[in-house]
């Protein structure tokens, strides 16, 4: 290991170190009792991680004899990452606090994964891909399941940790397959290996597996089945950060494998992606109609725009990635908004996640209310809330690239879609007055809600310089 | 000092509007009406001031939009300063009128205030007509077109709780936009041919456009036919042309002194002087001009043959203005753009006068119309009933022959009617002819309203008739005034609108070095005149072969005054040598009407039922209005409604509302429990789904990539 390959993973091995160190001061420090302590400072940790690596720029480098990549599209997805996970982290504690839920191995856990997101979208090899995947993967699985005593926590870590595996073996199937045409593991060699134009079928069988199992990652259909119940299942704060951090981090990674490894056959894994896209799309909307618990709807939520973010993908374009990457920097704030309300959610000091607990909840607390319709438009897309504007980037793209039917097709789901954000907003505001929903959480809780809300307004008129940098993330990865 | 008499009505109306709130409806309507004085008082001195030459007042920037570039200016010539004085004059009159009209009105419940929002219909309405006026572009005028539209909408339908007057109001509304479409086509189509919609542009590209060939329909025209005949369908509109008339009548229904402002003196004159604004392209258009005087010609005809059988008194003054309106365009259509202008301010005062004395009959005979009812009112209203004799003598043309003493309509009249004689065209006597008819029908039918109204038994219930009495002062003071315009206003200003060239050309601000050519001056002269005055002297000096003794014609470009008439229009100079029995004709027409209404409503009060009965068929195609309402309904208003409800019904309801229900309350529901039972929580259940997804992709990707 040179120094100059070390150089591309500090961040991620001072990370790692603390982790490493985190946990051996819980073990033998006082154990859980420390929950409240380590979370705070984990949170300041992967915060102050986030602004070195966004001051840190510099030209892309690879370490690792091109295995490890540090480029503007990775730091743009780990800065992403890093915030929406202190964020999270942030809004977690007085939720788990208060429920004693908060074991000091959380934020461990939760550092843990976010090194595997970090290696993840660095990946230029089919070994570190893996790796970073299994080692975020692996994290998920046991937050998932943080709530030990629980029968649905328990459950969706089960569940998520089987499929997880069922998806991962789909994975690196695509992985064997990949290599054995190609004979290579690095995406810069197995680019040149698919060369331009036609790719072997074997290649392409490849292809369509590693892209299954990175859509099962973002939760795409058809691989989208774990995600309600995963969603319902886990602890609010969990699933708050399962629907951010591994987001980016996975839809990073299909981004960068996709343009990395097999940029030379975009139309082929074009129509791979559309199709995903729009089954995810479609079933995000038509699905979330059914719910009343708001997790769940916020699970099919979130399938709903990757299928928004991956037409960006589908593009195929700088253009795309671009319009991809605003369009996630502006779903993790929405969804960061969204869960600080979800987890003030409370009727007699119990979590309540029934949507119709939200009745005239705009009598009782009209600013928070106000913020939730702001955040409910822009996640339906509705002008001129900063949601809308990501949509039509990513459509923008979809159009440049004559995907025309696609476009259009998710402006119709958006349309059935809006339906279900409408709903929140109708009972908020004119449901019938006969459920007393009190008014919990903490201020922190309260600050991301106004902070996020604020933004999807703000944002319309300048989207605080990420437009910028995410046009030259974008234009690291396609050349 | 323009600035203000332009936006002093608006400022009103909306004060009066929205402020009568917080100020009290007395002191918003005071306000309005002072402002409006205000700005007639500002437009009577700039006409007095206004030395012919054309100032362009820029208020604002408008719009910039590629080759379009607009400026909200005020254009002021002749032709603004007249209206100015016209439209400022009759509204601030018709405020003051509205005082005592609109005092109590059984359409309203007790304690509803209407009488604000009646005033500031009106200021808008005068605002919106200013700016159709004074602007200096297609485009602004177009806006101040539209918003006189919107004003009479909302004035038509003001006693909205009668279902006839909103039938009325969207009746002009509709009818309108018939016309409106022409318009618009004509200045889209001068844009796309011009560039520019400024009408200084406009008019000096007017001799290219006359080159232009353009295929427009089945034929080849030149440009300008084109434009100017998609112009005129607009002014048909809005000026109640034959074919587009059928709303004016109908917007009746609205108070008396809407009827007065809107649909006699002003608005429905907004179709000529639309015409003579654009004379430098009229002058270029002959085919179209020349269907400007037969359809102008034809108008009045029609209306005035309807007008002599209709008993609502306010319908019969209708058909005359409509009729009168036909006379206007006449003129304009042979060219002679001063005379049409020259009526339209005549009319303007004694159909005002005609109008707001019918709302005093009305309003002294709570709100009855039929003239069947009315009789013997001279004494118990001696003041309308002297204002009504002015306004009739003014409108029947009494005056002495071969000289220029006489009611204002004697004068501007005889000068449409010498015009269209002086023309020496086909249209030309066509519309002599039909005019000469038309004033003795105008005769008849407005002294008959006088007899029904004021002379003979009183008729109808005796209770009314009991209580009939005279109006109060705040609407005596306006027919005396209008009175006054009606009785003098064509005697002072006939010299500059229908005098010889240098007064025409002076009071119009048209280049007047090339008139008057008298026989005998110098060839030097002439020659100077060839060397400087450039093509359009040289064009005038061109020996012509008529008469010899008068070779008149304006110079100038067009565009250079405030209407243009070209150097081969000499329609003004024969109109004034035309033949004694021509001058004489219009006169005996207007005593043959007499002699015959007096006969048949004072001498022989039974003879019109005689006449009618003999002669059914004839009375009922005239007491039916030649039966336009009724083939429009069968032609147009049914067939529309029924394709409307076809698509309500069967496209509207059933299609798309049941192709949207369909979806949002069968089909999204119906997969969205299709995908909660998918969700059935079994962990092999979602392994299949990912397994069987995996292989539709992998099938999709052999055989279809």
């Amino acid at each position: 290991m040179t120094s100059a390959d070390f150089q591309t993973i500090l961040p991620e091995f001072l990370l790692a170190l603390y982790a490493l160190a985190a946990l051996l001061f819980g073990v033998y420090g006082g154990k859980d009792k420390l929950g409240p302590v380590l979370v705070w400072v984990t949170s300041a940790v992967l915060a102050v991680i986030g602004v070195w690596i966004s001051l840190r720029g510099g030209e892309a480098q690879t370490g690792f004899h091109g295995m490890f990549l540090n480029d503007g599209f990775a730091r743009f997805a780990k800065v992403m990452i890093l915030f929406s996970a202190a964020a999270v982290l942030l809004m977690s504690e007085g939720y788990m606090a208060r429920r004693n839920l908060l074991r000091f191995e959380y934020p461990i856990l939760v550092a843990l994964g976010v090194i595997g997101m970090m290696v993840m979208v660095s990946a230029g090899d089919l070994m570190t891909l893996y790796m970073g995947l299994e080692l975020q993967s692996l994290s998920l699985y046991v937050v998932a399941a943080l709530r030990r005593d629980s029968i649905k926590s328990t459950e969706a870590g089960l569940k998520y940790f089987v499929l997880g595996a069922l998806s991962s073996g789909l994975l690196l199937y695509g992985c064997s397959l990949t290599y054995g045409f190609a004979g290579t593991t690095l995406f810069s060699g197995i680019i040149t290996a698919v060369g331009e134009g036609q790719a072997p079928l074997g290649l392409l069988f490849g292809l369509v597996f590693i892209a299954s199992g990175l859509a099962f990652k973002v939760s795409a259909a058809p691989f989208h089945m774990w995600t309600p119940d995963v969603y319902e299942g886990s602890p609010t704060p969990v699933t708050a950060f399962f629907s951010t951090a591994p987001k980016v981090a996975a839809l990073g990674l299909f981004a960068r494998v996709m343009h990395d490894a097999f940029g030379g056959v975009v139309g082929d894994w074009q129509q791979v992606v559309s199709a995903i896209a729009i089954a995810s799309m479609f079933l995000g909307a038509v699905a979330a109609i059914g719910q009343n618990n708001i997790k769940r709807l916020m699970a099919y939520s979130s399938i709903s725009h990757m299928g928004y973010a991956l037409i960006g993908l589908a593009a195929g374009t700088a253009l795309g990635v671009q319009s991809m990457l605003i369009y996630m920097a502006v779903y993790v704030t929405m969804n960061v908004g969204t869960f600080a309300f979800i987890l003030s959610m409370e009727k007699d000091g119990q979590p309540v996640v029934e949507i119709s607990s939200l009745n005239m909840y705009a009598k009782r607390e009209p600013l928070r209310a106000l913020a939730l319709l702001v955040l409910m438009f822009s996640l339906a897309g509705v002008p001129p809330m900063l949601g809308f504007f990501a949509k039509l980037g990513v459509w923008q793209a979809g159009i440049d690239a004559d995907l025309y039917w696609l476009v259009g097709l998710s402006a119709v789901a958006s349309a059935i879609g809006a339906y279900y954000y409408l709903r929140i907003v109708f009972l908020m505001y004119f449901g019938k007055d006969d459920d007393a929903l009190e008014a919990g959480g903490s201020p922190v809780l309260w600050g991301f809600l106004m902070v996020s809300a604020a933004a999807m307004v703000l944002g319309v008129v300048n989207l605080f310089g990420i437009e910028g940098a995410a046009a030259a993330a974008a234009a690291t990865l396609v050349n | 000092m323009e600035t203000i008499i332009l936006f002093a009505p608006l400022v009103g109306a909306l004060i009066c509007g929205f402020g009568w709130k917080f100020m009290g409806e007395k002191p918003a309507q005071y306000t309005a009406t002072g402002l409006l004085f205000l700005s007639a008082l500002l437009s009577w001195i700039v006409f007095f001031s206004f030395d012919g030459e054309m100032e362009r007042i820029q208020i604002l920037r408008w719009i910039e939009s590629g080759s379009l570039s607009t400026d909200w200016a005020i254009r002021l010539d002749r032709l603004t300063a007249i209206m100015l004085i016209v439209v400022t004059t009759v509204s601030s009159l018709v405020h003051l009128y509205s005082f005592g009209y609109m005092a109590h009105d059984d359409n309203f419940r007790e304690g509803e205030s209407y009488r604000p929002r009646f005033f500031a219909y009106l200021s808008f309405f005068t605002f919106a007509m200013l700016m159709l006026v004074t602007a200096d572009n297609l485009v602004q005028m177009f806006f101040g077109w539209e918003g006189v539209g919107v004003a009479s909408y909302l004035l038509i339908g003001f006693y909205f709780r009668k279902p006839s007057a909103n039938a009325a109001a969207i009746k002009a509304f509709v009818v309108n936009r018939v016309g409106d479409f022409g318009f618009a086509l004509g200045i889209f189509a001068i844009f796309f041919l011009v560039d520019s919609i400024n009408f200084s542009d406009v008019f000096a590209a007017a001799p290219q456009l006359a080159d232009t060939q353009l295929r427009f329909l089945w034929t080849d025209l030149t440009a300008v036919e084109v434009i100017c005949f998609l112009l005129f369908v607009g002014a048909m509109g809005k000026s109640a042309q034959l074919f587009l008339h059928t709303w004016l009548p109908d917007a009746m229904e609205g108070p008396t002194p809407v009827s007065a402002l809107i649909h006699a003196a002003t608005m429905v004159t907004a179709g000529v002087f639309l015409v003579c604004r654009m004379s430098p392209l009229m002058e270029f258009a002959p085919h179209a001009t020349a269907f400007v005087t037969v359809l102008g010609a034809t108008t009045a005809f029609f209306a005035a043959t309807v007008g002599l059988v209709q008993n609502d008194i306010k319908r019969v003054i209708a058909y005359s203005t409509c009729s009168q309106l036909g006379y206007m365009f006449a003129a304009a259509g042979v060219g002679v753009y001063s005379a049409a202008m020259f009526h339209l301010f005549t009319h303007a005062f004694f159909k005002a006068l005609l109008f707001l004395c019918a709302g005093s009959v009305i309003h002294g005979m709570h709100h009855e119309q039929d003239m069947r009812n009315y009789g013997g009112l001279r004494t118990k209203l001696p003041y309308t009933f002297w204002a009504m004799m002015i306004g009739t003598l003014a409108i029947t043309g009494v005056g002495i022959p071969f000289t220029h003493i006489g009611f204002a309509g004697f004068l501007s009249k005889d000068a449409i009617i010498e015009s269209t004689y002086g023309a020496a065209s086909g249209a030309g006597i066509y519309a002599f002819w039909l005019l000469v008819v038309a004033a003795g029908f105008t005769s008849f039918y407005s002294w008959r309203l006088i007899f029904m109204t004021f002379f003979g038994e009183a008729r109808g219930d005796r209770h009314t008739h009991e209580h009939a009495h005279e109006s109060p002062m705040s609407m005596l003071v306006p027919l005396g005034v209008l009175s006054l315009g009606a009785v003098l206003s064509g005697m002072i200003w006939f010299g500059p609108f229908f005098g010889d060239h240098d007064k025409v050309g002076r009071f119009f601000g048209i280049p007047t070095e090339a008139s008057a050519q008298h026989e005998g001056v110098g060839a030097a002269v002439e020659a100077l005149e060839h060397g400087n005055a450039g093509e359009a002297a040289e064009a005038v000096t061109e020996p012509e072969a008529e008469a010899g003794e008068h070779e008149a014609a304006f110079g100038g470009a067009p565009g250079e005054g405030a209407i243009y008439m070209g150097p081969d229009n000499h329609v003004l100079d024969n109109a004034h040598h035309s033949p004694a029995w021509v001058a004489v004709s219009p006169t005996i027409a207007m005593l043959l009407g007499l002699a015959l209404a007096w006969v048949f409503y004072i001498r022989r009060p039974e003879w019109p039922r005689n006449l009618a009965e003999n002669q059914p068929a004839l009375y009922r195609f005239l007491l039916n209005k030649w039966y336009f309402d009724e083939i429009y309904d069968a032609v147009f208003v049914r067939p529309a409604k029924a394709l409307g409800r076809l698509l309500w019904r069967r496209g509207d309801g059933s299609v798309i509302d049941g192709t949207i229900n369909g979806i949002a309350m069968g089909i999204i529901p119906f997969f969205t429990r299709l995908a909660g039972r998918a969700q059935s929580g079994y962990l092999f259940h979602y392994a299949f789904a990912m397994v069987l997804g995996i292989a539709i992709l992998i099938t999709w990707m052999t055989i279809g990539g």
